[in-house]
């Protein structure tokens, strides 16, 4: 946005021109959903796109629906585009850079960033981008949730910002080296152009609008949203009392090393001000929980959004923040180090930060929720030799808060990823769920209580070997309750008929189970709000009655009321 | 009397209803109080205010009994008998949540756990029975339903769509012990693949088939009491018209009932009017409700959403709903912006004009302190006036202060925002679909939308607006013009490639017919009876799908259908929705859509234009001070109902009638055609 500003919009033009780019950034998204390959884009919505600042990358519009986590990263792409396209000049009209690469604006390497300028009469006006997780890049592990990964080229193939279309031309030869390195081409190639419809429609509505409003009035609308997303931000901060709140929690371990990971966050409110300092957090580690500081801030962003919903989502929002994740900690972790299991750590990372701020502000403290995605990966062969790889995501229960129960089985907060249905996944893999369930007693007691978790059984229904990984946490440290709440129940996986569980917790990888034999997943439920002594008898009795709660669990943790 | 067919709309403050005489080419209009929770005694008081229902030959009816039921959760108390293992679908959802940012709330299921039992019995994706349906532990399951005080039961097994055999075994043993015959089986409901979308429709199809049936049945009762011996028929969320046997099979079916009348009646207006691209809008207390009209064709959805977890699945007429209506209310947030709504008053308290306590600005407030609504004569007739500056007052304190703004420069910045907000569904459903507005009319129905048509053909550059003769009875209209329908759904998963294309052509013979039948039975005379295919159809690996309408019908006792037919549809449909096709990879067909129309004699829409004694002069009422535009005009104001076909009243101008009021904007002219309604269009 170089040109010189107008004349402040009023509050209505404003008003109009927000909704008018919103609604852009929301028909990318529901494009890509609806032509993407891979369930984790088309059921389970993993994917973003937004229009970003023509120098600094800074997030001006985003959609909506897209990935909570990539609402804060994407600003982090696109200025790695911008570094090189500063570096190496070039940029012309009608490109598109690819790229995936982690310790440079990415995630991890699933994850394909799509970036696109945008020019008006022959200028660069701002960027387009898109991200969709394809599921397999290469690497040790089908779906590259690897958890023994100790490096990142075990974990897949690396992508640096390339010209995927160049001056309107598409680039074969890296669609050659992209087809080459997966084990479902197909897939991945359907998804890519899934992304693409996605910036041909973005760029045709901006466009439209440009015309429509002149270019510089769109300028002053993104500097002006941006402001006002600071000054919400800003008075939300300046409404806590001022202090320092400290909150740790732990991961079970990376995967590699049986130790425990402290996550630790020191909150300080000055003022207006908001510092989220994760110095005290372990080292980086051998296995692939490391994180990049662009996921560490995107994490902050999104945990700061869910604490704060009625800001809107934009950059404006991190201006009064500052996050200190030092390089030498597992949040602000450089190449080679391995990120695939990223979700894990993001997902403790925003626990500490609800912990801290329950700290700040009782009266809004929310219990944690299920905090691990399970990424379970089950693969094998088919009767006529094709590979076949079920990757999916589980869901679990969300915290206990000062208004209700945490709801039973919901996504976790850095996604709003639906689950794919039982009949789609058994349609499509040789497997058979005998179970599909909600999970008694997984909720932590409180005077609100923790959302259950659920129970997923499948039975291998291929002749060979069924092979099965998983990357999960929660094994030995449980969501937390607060105010008074208890914690929830720990994740617990098993397989095979002689019900063997995971000498790393809930990390394995390299083990199979035989046709009819299952695989069992009992996911947490979320932490309890408030004392559980001050639980109502009548909702105790109700627990009990619809099996959310065991009589012998409610006999021990609400002293044996409600019966 | 006699022939007569008589539409009735029951909405929440008022019924309205519409009677039209083939024979005569006469018709006549009725509005009376609607009573909530008893919505009867306002459908019989208004059929007698039209002089009774004996001799009437038919009375079709769209309903929100079925819709209050879901939102207020009045439904029945349900049991569910499930597959071992998934008693919990319904209560898993689909593993969303309420809001994407926020964690809180929670769900309460339409069922409750300890009502949702499992019996032994499992199909596979296939098609194969791998454990046969336990028959003792169903019936054991039914009665223990029964003794728990269940008064509906739904079926639901898994992978039922592939084989629907373990569902019709279990349902012949519930039925031999259920009482009633509210039991609904999801391989009946709805045959399609996705076990919750399809429980979910199935649970609450079966929720509301006591309250559905019963209210049903006390009509029937109540109209055989006044001597009724025509045919009783109810209006779908598909806009098409069932028998009350069917209505009692599907109550999930009347989910949209009533909207969808008005917006069948609102594509009859337009198209007798000349347009054949429309947009519908109905601005009522809480919120703006807009569909669209393409090339005279309603928009079906697939599936709607009642509330966070509770989902319908079966074509309805798709209405994008914003939280922008008459009673929503202005405020400045906190980081300085004006918004409006979603917050509302509602009908009670209502806007701060309405003396009945609230003391918040609303949309309503704002058009009536600027002139646009006549305080001295509210719509429909509960009060007797409004009260202008208590309005103003709030608009100032609420509004003005926090802008630094006066009275009537607040309240106009309150209609900007609402009219920018309800130009955002219009455009949401056009322009961001790629439809051009210039190509598309405004039709307002209900009380409101007529005030605000002006700004919304100046701020999306819509054509024209179309104001019906009658707006308020729009809804009751689309009653007596609605064709007979039926939908049905197949999930058929067959690769495009190894296509047989005779074993296609025989699942679409065979679901045309059933679907014929249903039609034909409703027993409502109809001209021909037409049946539509839609494939869903996606590459191999996508899992969503693109509806790929087959270009085929049925004739002696076959369609014809080729495998090259279904590729050109799908290559053509794919390229519609996305830029790009992916040539080489394998094509599916996941599901089949058949719909059975029964087309509906055509009404001649002239029989309500104005009578030859119309004229200007009778119609004119003086003028008062109207604000447009930072200042006062001189607005003339006219009886509309009074002009004459014809006359053109240039703005500005205020058109009053009884159930709603039209604003004519400076720069706008309003046109009387042949049929009465208004066209307004830039001058």
């Amino acid at each position: 946005m170089n040109e010189a500003s107008p004349a402040r919009l009023d509050a209505v033009t404003l008003a109009v021109l927000k909704g008018r780019l919103e609604q852009i950034a929301d028909e990318m998204d529901a494009t890509l959903y609806r032509s993407a390959f891979n369930p984790i884009i088309a059921e389970a919505r993993d994917a973003c796109h937004g229009v970003y600042d023509a120098i600094t990358g800074d997030t001006l519009v985003q959609g909506t629906k897209g990935l909570p986590i990539f609402v804060g990263a994407m600003s982090f792409a696109v200025r790695s585009v911008i570094r090189k396209v500063a570096a190496e000049g070039g940029l012309q009209e009608g490109d598109t850079f690819l790229f995936n690469d982690p310790y440079d604006g990415g995630t991890h390497l699933n994850d394909f960033r799509l970036v696109r300028p945008i020019f008006r009469a022959g200028k660069l006006f701002c960027w387009v981008a898109s991200v969709g997780h394809w599921l397999d890049i290469g690497g040790n592990v089908p779906g590259n949730y690897n958890p023994r990964a100790t490096e990142s080229h075990q974990e897949g193939v690396r992508f640096p910002p390339v010209k995927l279309i160049r001056a309107g031309q598409m680039q074969q030869d890296i669609l050659d080296i992209l087809a080459a390195n997966s084990r479902v081409p197909q897939s991945n190639w359907g998804d890519l152009n899934g992304q693409l419809n996605a910036l041909d429609l973005g760029e045709k509505r901006l466009i439209e609008l440009l015309d429509d409003y002149g270019d510089a009035r769109i300028a002053a609308a993104f500097a002006q949203l941006a402001d006002r997303a600071e000054a919400l931000m800003r008075a939300e901060i300046a409404a806590l009392p001022d202090g320092r709140y400290s909150f740790d929690d732990f991961l079970d371990n990376d995967g590699v090393k049986d130790e425990a990971l402290r996550i630790a966050l020191d909150l300080t409110i000055a003022g207006d001000r908001l510092t989220l300092d994760m110095s005290r957090s372990s080292p980086s580690c051998a296995g692939p929980l490391n994180i990049s500081i662009a996921t560490t801030v995107a994490a902050c962003y999104v945990a700061l959004k869910h604490a704060f919903p009625d800001v809107p989502a934009n950059a404006g929002v991190l201006r009064p923040v500052e996050v200190i994740a030092p390089p030498t900690t597992l949040l602000g972790a450089e190449a080679p180090r391995p990120v695939a299991g990223y979700t894990e750590t993001i997902l403790r990372l925003i626990g500490v930060i609800f912990g801290a701020l329950g700290k700040a502000r009782p009266a809004t403290a929310t219990a944690a929720p299920f905090g691990t995605i399970n990424a379970l990966a089950l693969s094998g062969q088919r009767e006529n030799g094709t590979r076949w790889v079920m990757f999916s995501f589980f869901g679990g229960g969300l915290g206990g808060n000062p208004a209700t129960d945490g709801l039973h089985h919901a996504n976790n907060p850095i996604s709003t990823a639906t689950i794919p249905p039982v009949e789609i996944l058994e349609a499509a893999y040789p497997v058979m769920f005998t179970q599909w369930a909600l999970r008694p007693d997984s909720g932590g007691a409180g005077e609100h209580r923790g959302g259950v978790g659920a129970i997923y059984e499948i039975e291998a229904l291929a002749p060979g070997r069924t092979e099965v990984a998983l990357l999960g946490e929660r094994g030995r440290f449980a969501p937390f309750g607060v105010a008074g709440g208890a914690s929830g129940a720990l994740n617990r996986f098993t397989w095979g008929s002689a019900g063997d569980t995971p000498p790393m917790a809930s990390k394995i990888v390299g083990v199979s189970i035989a046709q009819g034999e299952c695989v069992r997943l009992e996911t947490p439920g979320g932490g309890g709000w408030g004392d559980p002594a001050a639980r109502p008898q009548h909702a105790i009795a109700r627990d009990i009655r619809l099996g959310y709660v065991s009589a012998e669990a409610a006999a021990r943790d609400y002293k044996g009321r409600g019966q | 009397m006699s022939g007569a067919i008589v539409g009735v709309d029951v909405g929440g403050t008022f019924t309205d209803l519409f009677l039209f005489d083939p024979a005569t080419a006469r018709f006549q209009t009725a509005k009376v109080p609607s009573q909530r929770g008893d919505e009867a005694s306002g459908f019989l008081a208004g059929l007698r205010a039209l002089g009774g229902a004996a001799g009437m030959a038919a009375v079709v009816h769209g309903t929100t009994v079925g819709t209050n039921a879901l939102l207020e959760r009045k439904g029945a108390k349900l049991g569910v008998i499930t597959t071992a293992g998934f008693r919990d679908v319904l209560e898993m959802r689909r593993r969303d949540r309420r809001h994407t940012w926020g964690l809180w709330g929670d769900f309460q299921p339409i069922a409750d756990r300890d009502l949702r039992l499992e019996v032994p019995e499992r199909c596979l994706a296939v098609g194969s029975i791998h454990t046969p349906v336990d028959i003792a532990a169903v019936e054991a399951a039914a009665r223990q339903l029964l003794a728990a005080g269940a008064e509906a039961c739904a079926i639901i097994f898994i992978n039922a769509y592939a084989n629907p055999g373990n569902e019709q075994a279990a349902e012949e043993a519930v039925r031999r012990i259920w009482p009633n015959p509210y039991v609904s089986v999801s391989s009946e409901i709805l045959p399609e693949i996705r076990e919750f979308e399809r429980a979910s429709t199935t649970a609450l199809n079966a929720y509301l088939q006591p309250l559905v049936a019963g209210y049903l049945g006390k009509l029937e009762g109540a109209l055989s009491h006044e001597g009724f011996g025509g045919r009783f028929h109810i209006v779908q969320s598909n806009g098409g018209i069932m028998s009350t046997a069917t209505a009692r099979r599907f109550p999930a079916r009347t989910a949209l009932s009533g909207p969808a009348a008005g917006v069948i009646a609102a594509g009859a207006i337009a198209k007798a009017a000349g347009f054949s691209h429309v947009i519908t809008c109905d601005l009522g207390g809480t919120s703006f409700d807009v569909s669209l009209i393409a090339d005279g064709q309603m928009e079906l959805a697939a599936q709607a959403t009642i509330d966070f977890g509770l989902v319908i699945r079966s074509p309805m007429i798709e209405i994008t709903t914003i939280g922008a209506g008459g009673g929503s209310i202005a405020a400045v947030d906190r980081g300085g912006l004006l918004q409006v709504g979603p917050e509302s008053a509602g009908s009670r308290p209502g806007p701060v004009c309405y003396g009945q306590g609230n003391d918040r600005p609303t949309l309503t407030d704002a058009n009536l302190v600027l002139g646009r609504i006549n305080a001295a004569r509210p719509i429909g007739g509960a009060l007797t006036s409004l009260d202008v500056a208590a309005a103003k007052a709030a608009i100032e304190k609420h509004v003005g202060a926090a802008l630094g703004l006066d009275a009537m420069s607040a309240a106009e910045a309150i209609l900007r925002v609402a009219n920018a907000k309800m130009a955002g569904a219009i455009r949401l459903v056009s322009i961001e679909r790629g439809l051009d507005p210039a190509r598309f009319v405004a039709l307002p129905f209900g009380g409101g939308g007529a005030l605000h048509v002006g700004a919304l053909l100046t701020e999306v550059g819509l054509k024209a607006a179309l104001v019906p003769r009658f707006p308020g009875v729009t809804s009751a209209l689309g009653c007596i013009i609605a064709d007979v329908r039926h939908d049905q759904v197949r999930t058929l998963n067959l690769d495009l490639d190894s296509l047989d294309p005779t074993a296609l052509d025989a699942h679409l013979v065979r679901e045309a017919s059933t679907a014929v039948a249903v039609v034909r039975d409703a027993g409502l005379p109809v001209e021909a009876i037409e049946t539509l295919f839609t494939l869903d159809m996606h590459y191999a690996g996508q899992t969503h799908t693109v509806a790929v309408p087959l270009p085929v019908t049925v004739a002696g006792n076959s369609t014809g259908v080729t495998r090259d037919i279904v590729r050109k549809a799908f290559e053509a449909a794919y390229q519609r929705a996305f830029s790009r096709l992916l040539p080489g990879l394998p094509v599916r067909i996941v599901s089949l859509r058949s719909a059975a129309i029964g087309r509906r004699p055509a009404f001649d829409l002239a029989a309500l234009a104005p009578g030859p004694d119309a004229s200007l002069e009778k119609a004119t009422r003086g003028a008062r001070h109207v604000w447009f535009d930072g200042a006062w005009h001189e607005a003339r104001i006219y009886a509309r109902l009074e002009l004459p076909v014809g006359a053109e009243i240039p703005g500005p101008a205020i058109l009053e009638q009884p159930d709603a009021t039209v604003v004519v904007d400076p720069g706008l002219v309003a046109r009387v055609d042949r049929f009465g309604n208004l066209i307004i269009e830039r001058a």
